[in-house]
């Protein structure tokens, strides 16, 4: 006789993506962490002056402890003051570096979307192109056409980035072509012109601020990776990746402290920037919202 | 079938043609419109005592004051016969620079490539099946986490630990001090450098297996599959990852770019012998030939790869249409 008595199935876990977890959960650590950092950023700078000529022998080389939390370096420098003034670097030229980036993106892309034709086709043939240059190497060129300086790394990011803001206000400019609002003021009697900026302009603006907001971290992470390479800014003008470079030596004679705190101040403020950014794409992009859940 | 494929093939490398030319035109202006003369730089201080009459010649020989057009179709001339024209900071020519360490490279490049997709697929795979548990948030939380870190910060830390601390393996280089180079010592030595680029590149393989797979459990195949009472394993493994997969071609040549830039860093970490050293050198040095070919040749590199990706997509379902 076989045993028809009910049992439940045992619980299978193939299913489909839970929904996100509460925005304000994802947003409240990284907006605290990103408010901290920059604050910190900010006003330290004002508060403790850094002395890069500053040397002190008898300090040199100190562990982490209770007076330099991340130590000192091979010249008596405090370790966690010279990181805050390298993460101002660093976010000052990714801040910047990604908002050339952006108008030059929506330049791009809002012309071969509204003109488009084969004006469209060329400038797209032209993004298609230098995407395919890998980034860090048309960087290195741009850098050694220029020299190594604070111009040369903010033009190399800014050159390898707007890519990706052109592509995105190009596709925006197409959808939004195609709505009756534009042809109701086409109908009304404004100029491509007033179209341009009146009506579509605005309208692919979030997503452009959106776009730079997600460009920053990259834009940080090129420099650094530029400034580790010895191609980035000059000693004086440290940043995040001059410090990782120097504290390669230190690293020989067990000095972890100097690599260690420059990194984990960049994963953290990288990690909370990508935090905020990815609770605003999911408002703007409902349809993509589990493309970055965490 | 295979005709339209072979059609897509021809078509997109008829395109790349262009660009290559584009690139190096490009990249040739670039070099021109430098303030660096490339005769100064050959003589460097020694110019104050050269002959005027043996720096004209030299300005002749080279051809550098003629214009840029002329130059490029000369240089292009000799670059498809495979002269690459003389790197001056390393004083070679740039063929046998780029021989001499272009095998590294693509060493190091395809072991780590193929490491981080085996991860990418094992740990994608895991972390979707048991979605929420404790092992899929380390999984995507390491992820996100390895995505924000540079890439040369892990190796560093790799490096302390596991070659400096620990001493279980080699930290620089391919041989330990003036052994020849053997296959043995060389896997030692790639143990690092391979893992390192593996793991810094995994975390995009990982997370978008995760979502395809998340997303094809609610597909009609895999819900038929489970209705019939098959077992989870065999479901995920064979309904749900199949399909999920395709998409993962195309990722591969997108991928490529990142990789490469990633090969570089990591070879600066961990001084591999690969074409990293010569591409900063060239570039402190202003050395337009041998990274104007180093350039020229990634991108190469970067649309075959896309090439391959679609050919495989357009091999892997019939349906994809192939006159896009």
């Amino acid at each position: 006789m076989a045993d028809l008595t009910w049992r439940p199935a045992p619980r299978s876990r193939l299913t489909a993506a839970s929904p996100p977890r509460a925005p304000k959960w994802r947003l409240l650590p990284s907006a605290t962490v990103l408010a901290v950092v920059a604050l910190v950023v900010v006003v330290v700078p004002l508060v403790v002056e850094l002395n890069e000529q500053y040397v002190d022998l008898t300090l040199a080389n100190r562990p982490p402890s209770a007076a330099h939390l991340f130590g000192t370096d091979e010249l008596g420098r405090d370790v966690l003051l010279r990181c805050v003034y390298a993460l101002r670097v660093s976010l000052t030229v990714g801040l910047v570096a990604a908002v050339i980036s952006a108008v030059v993106g929506t330049a791009v892309g809002a012309l071969a979307g509204a003109i488009g034709g084969w004006f469209d086709r060329l400038l797209m043939r032209l993004v298609d192109t230098i995407a395919s240059v890998p980034h860090l190497l048309l960087g290195i060129v741009i850098v050694a056409v220029l020299r190594p300086s604070l111009t040369a790394v903010v033009v190399s990011i800014a050159l390898t980035h707007w890519l990706t803001a052109a592509r995105i206000v190009r596709s925006e400019v197409l959808s939004l072509r195609s709505r009756p609002f534009i042809d109701a003021a086409i109908v009304g009697g404004a100029s491509r012109t007033q179209v341009l900026t009146r009506h579509l302009l605005p309208n692919v603006a979030p997503q452009v601020l959106l776009a730079t907001t997600l460009m920053v971290p990259h834009a940080v992470w090129h420099e650094t990776a530029l400034s580790f390479l010895g191609l980035g800014l000059p000693p004086h003008a440290a940043s995040v990746g001059n410090m990782i470079n120097d504290a390669q030596r230190s690293l020989l004679t067990g000095g972890w402290w100097m690599s260690l705190a420059p990194g984990l101040l960049l994963v953290v403020t990288t990690l909370a920037i990508s935090g905020v950014s990815g609770v605003w794409r999911d408002r703007l992009n409902p349809k993509r919202r589990t493309e970055l859940t965490w | 079938m295979t005709r339209s494929i072979a059609r897509m093939a021809l078509r997109r490398l008829a395109f790349a043609v262009p660009v290559l030319l584009v690139v190096s035109f490009a990249l040739f202006v670039l070099a021109k419109a430098s303030p660096f003369d490339p005769v100064e730089r050959y003589f460097g201080v020694r110019i104050i005592g050269a002959s005027p009459e043996r720096v004209a010649q030299l300005r002749e020989n080279w051809g550098v004051d003629e214009p840029v057009v002329a130059q490029y179709w000369a240089w292009l001339r000799h670059a498809v016969t495979g002269d690459l024209g003389d790197s001056l900071s390393l004083q070679q020519p740039v063929s046998e620079v780029i021989g001499d360490r272009l095998g590294w490279t693509v060493l190091l490049v395809s072991v780590g490539f193929t490491l981080a997709l085996l991860l990418g697929l094992l740990l994608g795979t895991l972390a979707a099946w048991r979605q929420g548990s404790w092992l899929d948030r380390l999984v995507t939380g390491g992820c996100y986490t390895l995505e924000a870190a540079p890439v040369f910060w892990v190796g560093l830390a790799v490096l302390y630990v596991f070659a400096l601390q620990l001493r279980w393996l080699p930290g620089g280089g391919v041989t330990t001090g003036s052994d020849p180079v053997s296959v043995g010592g060389v896997a030692v030595h790639m143990v690092l450098p391979v893992t390192v680029l593996a793991i810094s590149q995994a975390p995009w393989f990982v997370l978008f297996v995760r979502q395809n797979l998340l997303e094809s459990f609610t597909q009609d195949h895999v819900v038929g599959a489970r209705a019939r009472g098959l077992p989870d394993h065999l479901v995920v493994s064979g309904h749900a990852l199949r399909t999920s997969l395709l998409p993962f071609l195309t990722l591969l040549g997108a991928r490529l770019p990142e990789l490469i830039t990633g090969a570089l860093l990591v070879e600066t970490v961990f001084s591999w012998p690969g074409i990293a050293r010569a591409t900063v050198e060239a570039a402190l040095n202003v050395d337009f030939a041998l990274l104007g070919a180093l350039t020229v040749m990634a991108t190469g590199v970067v649309l075959f790869g896309n090439l391959l990706a679609d050919v495989l997509y357009a091999l892997a379902d019939p349906r994809v249409a192939l006159d896009g």
